[in-house]
């Protein structure tokens, strides 16, 4: 198979603009013939399928959730990425493409990244118009704070509820189209399987969640903005319900999967306090604005960490990365808290985590400063550790947050299968093998209000789409496929529980393909995913109904997916001979301990084709080209 | 740690429910109330029954999923804060807790802990928007915004949906759900031109719905997990009436 990318030719800076003038445009009459499914409705579907019902598409817009405002980007706390200069101190369009390429450690496509830099600035626009309420300087005009990887302040924000703000803005806009009549909301009904009939995505299985009702849907295309993987790890700062049950049913019938072990961990969130703990919570990366990281020199220092004297203490980020400090990319700061605490200089129960100080900010600033920045921070951090941070410095440890990897598409965001379009963290397309802090959402809200809504009309325009009704038998074969899984899962009656399972992955693709990998821990995972697979289907012990409510059903049929994409992490890591990014493989490090990459042989995305249950999937190579921002080995300090 | 926990047990809509009791052990003061009813879930399985129904998402206390009546308060016991992120050092070993769902006309219950909310999304449905398509934005520093204003807007924005205000309310009133989007957006310059006509069409939404009015007992802001004041409600009443007279002004006009 051929990876059509569909790059444009000319300047990086006219691709986009020639790209839209030369694509073909539905007359607007003809909008309304057409019906385009959007499943998932955070920022990049829910942004998606309200601007496909502004254009005049009949959108059928799905979701798992009770409601469209509960999507998991609702969660993401520090900002959102534009190249607006608003503060005069050097940005651009350009400079924002390079961070991201640089942050991505040259693992993305320049023209994507280009194309989301200068879409950039129109997003907060659309926002700030909606009544997206981002905080203001005393002149009122927006304010900006800086994140990771970057020297200019481009971070647009809403306190510490940036995520929550934008999201509540596209839920609005997608309401007024239901409103409006032009879309049509099927919340707590989850999708099962893609139905591709010659050759095109034409429709989707779904589940109703409250009464297990199977359902087959009929469209001219489907557009998956189903969010990214990491639950996969159990532990991780995704929403419970976060899961790859879309985008992996829709690799099984085709779409090739892109780098899916390019996966991120974030520097910053609250330790690990037990085993029954049920997810991760990130402290938000702008607290590193103020907050300086550090653990004492020495190992095995007990002492309380205000007993200790600043010359005993080691601020090892400011000590090995001076012009970046502790602003230092996501994938740098988390791989140098694991070697800290690997060196026992680890801080708090277990050892696991580091200190995150506002002492000198505070002293500097003042409490109320530091309180009007991060006092939901604040709080919820005390919240949960019962330790005051204004006090006492937080502890914080990596966890898995986001992952760059996802259904592989196309300049246009169209997957393998025609008629398929991934948006936002479901697709690989901008972030490489790392994604910089603030440019999810960016990413998120750009596929789903400024690309999506223009590609996806070239492809309807060009196609013809013959009558289908649900009585077709694809559909038939799709939703007899979906029934017998949910026969299946409900019928094994084992012995252990879905998450009992889901753990024990969970924490061997930590322990073997998480924040440093190598050759050997990779094959060892492999074999023991595959065992614990074949346990699973035969000791799993699902309760209830298929025609209920039923959670337990629910995680069960996304557990089982998680298990056939956690080998195909461990393979695409163990393929991947070099690190790049968030991909560390323990063999591939320079003298100083920094991720070595080798350009001369893994300069390309890994797209992986699903070839059966048993069989490992085959590898196709999408080469990257790098016209403008050349390679280098990257450098923080 | 140990609690007893009385929780309500309801099979769908339209079966009847009843409180039943089970005794959670193993508990750790460290875990989330939502943890503790993993733990029980965990062992109703190995027991082969069903486990219990409750929603849940995030766990960081911003998606609004969860939510139950815990010993009568919405959320628990701790002030401004979700299910998900009250910690069991609020209670004490061996405490009985009595667990159950909203209760509403407008939100009825599904199953156990779980309760229908989409009445929130109709009343969002129903004008909680700028009328503004992709595309047709000026840029973001166009309009100059008040910091004070913005502060103030994003307080009130700030609310997760939950549905808690409903719950703890003895008319079931939405009141401080409505009023904190009436008056995030009525802060704010770009809520503006259709500020009137939101007012008038979430505020008749609402009560198609089947919730009931406000008589300012102010249950809503004591359990709300995002600390929304009652003076929202003031301000939606103040945008209502003043939609109400406009619109007599131009109903006599002949408009």
């Amino acid at each position: 198979m051929a990876l059509e990318s569909r790059i444009p030719s000319g300047s990086i800076e006219s691709r986009w603009d020639r790209t839209k003038f030369e694509m073909k445009l539905v007359n607007p009459a003809n909008k309304r013939r057409h019906t385009v499914i959007v499943v998932g409705t955070g920022l990049a579907g829910g942004s998606a399928a309200a601007s496909l019902g502004e254009l005049g598409y009949n959108v059928k817009a799905f979701c798992f959730q009770d409601s469209p405002r509960r999507a998991h980007s609702i969660a993401a706390q520090g900002g959102i990425n534009a190249a607006k200069n608003y503060h005069n101190d050097g940005d651009s369009v350009f400079r924002l493409f390079y961070d991201t390429v640089k942050g991505g450690d040259f693992r993305s496509r320049e023209s994507n990244v280009y194309r989301l830099a200068q879409l950039s600035v129109n997003i907060i626009d659309q926002c700030v118009a909606q009544g997206v309420p981002f905080a203001r300087e005393y002149g009122g005009t927006l304010a900006n704070r800086s994140f990771g990887g970057a020297q200019v302040s481009r971070t647009f924000y809403a306190r510490g509820q940036t995520g929550q703000q934008l999201l509540l803005g596209a839920y609005q806009a997608l309401e007024r189209q239901v409103d409006a009549g032009q879309v049509t909301m099927y919340p707590r009904t989850e999708m099962l399987d893609l139905i591709v009939v010659d050759g095109r995505a034409r429709g989707i299985v779904t589940r109703d969640l409250i009464t297990g009702k199977i359902e087959c849907h009929v469209a001219d295309a489907v557009v998956l903005g189903t969010g990214g993987y990491g639950n996969v790890y159990y532990l991780s700062t995704n929403a419970k319900g976060s899961n790859c049950t879309a985008i992996w049913r829709a690799h099984r019938r085709g779409a090739l999967f892109a780098n899916p072990c390019f996966t991120q961990i974030h520097p910053t969130c609250i330790p690990v306090s037990g085993d029954y703990q049920s997810k991760l919570t990130l402290m938000s990366e702008s607290l590193r604005n103020d907050g300086r990281i550090w653990v004492p020199r020495t190992g095995g220092d007990k002492r309380q960490p205000s007993q200790i004297p600043e010359d005993e203490r080691d601020y090892y980020l400011e000590r090995k990365y001076p012009s970046f400090g502790n602003l230092v990319p996501r994938d740098v700061a988390s791989r140098n808290a694991k070697q800290v605490c690997d060196e026992g200089r680890g801080v708090g129960p277990g050892g696991l985590g580091v200190y995150l100080d506002f002492a000198d900010a505070i002293r500097r600033l003042g409490e109320d400063k530091i309180r009007e920045r991060y006092g939901n921070l604040f709080e919820m951090y005390e919240r949960i550790t019962d330790e005051n941070p204004y006090k006492v410095p937080m502890r914080i440890y990596p966890a898995i947050h986001y992952t760059m990897g996802g259904l592989w598409v196309d300049y246009y965001l169209m997957s393998t299968i025609p008629g398929l379009f991934v948006i936002g963290e479901a697709n690989f397309s901008d972030h490489g093998a790392n994604r910089l802090g603030a440019s999810a959402l960016m990413q998120g809200l750009c596929d789903g209000y400024f690309v999506l809504p223009y590609t996806i009309g070239d492809y309807l325009a060009k196609n013809r789409f013959d009558r289908i009704d649900p009585s077709h038998p694809e559909f038939r074969a799709a939703e007899d496929n979906v029934d017998s899984m949910t026969r299946r899962l409900l019928s094994i009656n084992g012995t252990r529980t879905v998450d009992s399972f889901h753990r024990e992955l969970g924490k061997l693709l930590w322990d073997h393909c998480g924040m440093s990998r190598n050759a050997q821990g990779l094959e060892l995972a492999i074999g023991k995913i595959q065992e614990l697979r074949e346990q699973y289907w035969c000791d799993v012990k699902v309760p209830g109904s298929a025609a209920d409510l039923n959670q337990s059903l629910e995680k069960a049929g996304r557990v089982a997916d998680f298990f056939e994409l956690a080998e195909l992490m461990c393979r695409d890591a163990l393929h991947r001979d070099e690190s790049c990014g968030g991909h560390f493989r323990e063999e591939y490090q320079t003298p100083e301990g920094e991720a070595r990459r080798n350009d001369d042989a893994f300069s390309y995305v890994a797209a992986w084709e699903y070839q059966g249950v048993n069989h490992p999937q085959a590898l196709h190579k999408e080469d990257l080209a790098f016209e403008y921002v050349h390679p280098s080995q990257r450098s923080y300090k | 740690m140990k609690l007893i926990l009385h929780i309500w047990r309801q099979a769908n809509a339209a079966a009847p429910g009843k409180m039943m009791r089970y005794e959670a052990a193993g508990l750790s003061e460290d875990m989330s109330m939502l943890e503790a009813l993993d733990v029980l879930n965990e062992e109703l399985i190995a027991r082969g029954e069903e486990p219990v129904a409750f929603e849940h998402d995030c766990r960081e206390g911003i998606c609004g999923s969860c939510g139950m009546m815990i010993n009568g308060v919405a959320h628990g016991p701790s002030r401004a804060t979700t299910t998900c992120q009250l910690t069991l050092r609020h209670f004490r070993d061996g405490q009985e807790l009595y667990l159950e769902p909203w209760r509403a006309r407008a939100f009825p219950v599904l199953k156990d802990l779980v309760v229908d909310r989409a009445a929130f999304d109709r009343i969002v449905a129903a004008g909680g928007y700028v009328s503004v398509p992709t595309g047709s934005a000026p840029d973001g520093n166009a309009i100059p915004v008040p910091k004070d204003d913005a502060e103030r807007a994003m307080d009130a924005a700030a609310c997760i949906g939950c549905g808690a205000c409903v719950a703890a309310c003895p008319n079931a009133s939405a009141a401080l759900f409505t009023g904190a989007k009436i008056t995030h957006l009525a802060l704010l310059p770009q809520g503006q031109p259709e500020r009137h006509e939101r007012a008038l069409r979430m505020v008749a939404q609402w009560n198609l719905e089947g919730f009931g009015s406000c008589t300012n007992i102010g249950e809503c802001e004591a359990v709300c997990p995002k600390g929304i004041g009652v003076e929202v409600i003031a301000a939606m009443n103040r945008d209502f009436l003043a939609a109400s007279w406009a619109e007599r002004d131009r109903v006599h006009a002949g408009a």
